[in-house]
């Protein structure tokens, strides 16, 4: 079976079972914009597609553009908790940015905007410790 | 509202919970629940039928979860059932922040109390887990148009 025909399906008629991935790579930082749900059968997709790039490459800022999540549970929130914990001891950060009103609403009754900062936009995710 | 009853019974692989989720949407759909309910249920169901696919089967895919939605005129009950490995204590499972991999958040059991009104959990080792939740809505006024 075609595998993209069948996620191309997926995504039109059920409101995206998948997630698909697009990233963008700035000298040492990892733009990632997410577009689908956020769940245990996404989220090692997304641990990957983040971790290769920090192992391999060095990147050591990660941006999470959650503009075009529809959904997110626990797994979701975990692998990004991992991300944040993995480049932390490196000294680096991860951001997210554009996070719907439905999607934060969960992620606030996990805690995780206590600990992970939270940005309008890419813009003002790329300028801040960018430095003067 | 009539009653109903409908039951899916499905292999432990991670592309299901999606399906669990469509199916929960559908039915929320069908009872007019607000949509913030519909999002909160999606969650609930994900993280009970998440729990029995990594805990309960230790992500095995050999395996049958079964998930049970019995509606009646106020409310909707969702049983998740597996039959793995059981939980040896459940009451420290479902602490908040209790987790056996520290790249979860342990917080399966609080969505799935902060978002059903009311939440059950049997377990014993080597026989299983049954999640049991309830949600109470009010009953849709018959519209005349």
């Amino acid at each position: 079976m075609d595998v993209n025909r069948n996620n191309y399906y997926c995504d039109k008629i059920m409101g995206g079972m998948v997630l698909n991935l697009e990233k963008k790579i700035e000298r040492l930082t990892l733009l990632l914009r997410l577009d689908g749900e956020l769940d245990m059968h996404t989220a090692s997709m997304v641990r990957q597609a983040i971790d290769i790039e920090i192992e391999k490459r060095g990147i050591r800022t990660v941006i999470l553009n959650l503009q075009d999540v529809q959904f997110v549970d626990s797994s979701g929130l975990g692998v990004i908790l991992g991300r944040y914990k993995k480049l932390l001891p490196l000294g680096g950060k991860l951001k997210i940015t554009n996070v719907p009103p439905h999607i934060y609403k969960i992620m606030e009754l996990s805690g995780l905007p206590k600990i992970i900062n939270f940005y309008l936009d890419e813009a003002h995710a790329y300028e801040e410790g960018r430095g003067a | 509202m009539k009653t109903n009853q409908l039951i899916l019974t499905f292999s432990s692989i991670s592309e299901n919970v999606g399906i669990t989720r469509l199916l929960i949407a559908s039915v929320g759909a069908q009872l007019d629940l607000p949509l913030n309910d519909i999002e909160e249920l999606k969650v609930a169901v994900s993280e009970a039928v998440s729990n029995a696919i990594i805990h309960g089967y230790k992500n095995n895919p050999n395996h049958i979860v079964y998930l049970d939605l019995d509606i009646t005129s106020d409310t909707l009950k969702i049983v998740v059932k597996d039959e793995g490995c059981g939980i040896a204590n459940v009451e420290q499972a479902m602490q908040p922040a209790y987790s056996t991999d520290p790249e979860r958040m342990g917080l399966g059991f609080v969505f799935m109390q902060s978002f059903m009104d009311e939440l059950q959990v049997e377990s014993e080792l080597e026989v299983g887990t049954t999640v049991t939740m309830m949600k109470h809505f009010k009953q849709t006024p018959i519209s005349s148009h």
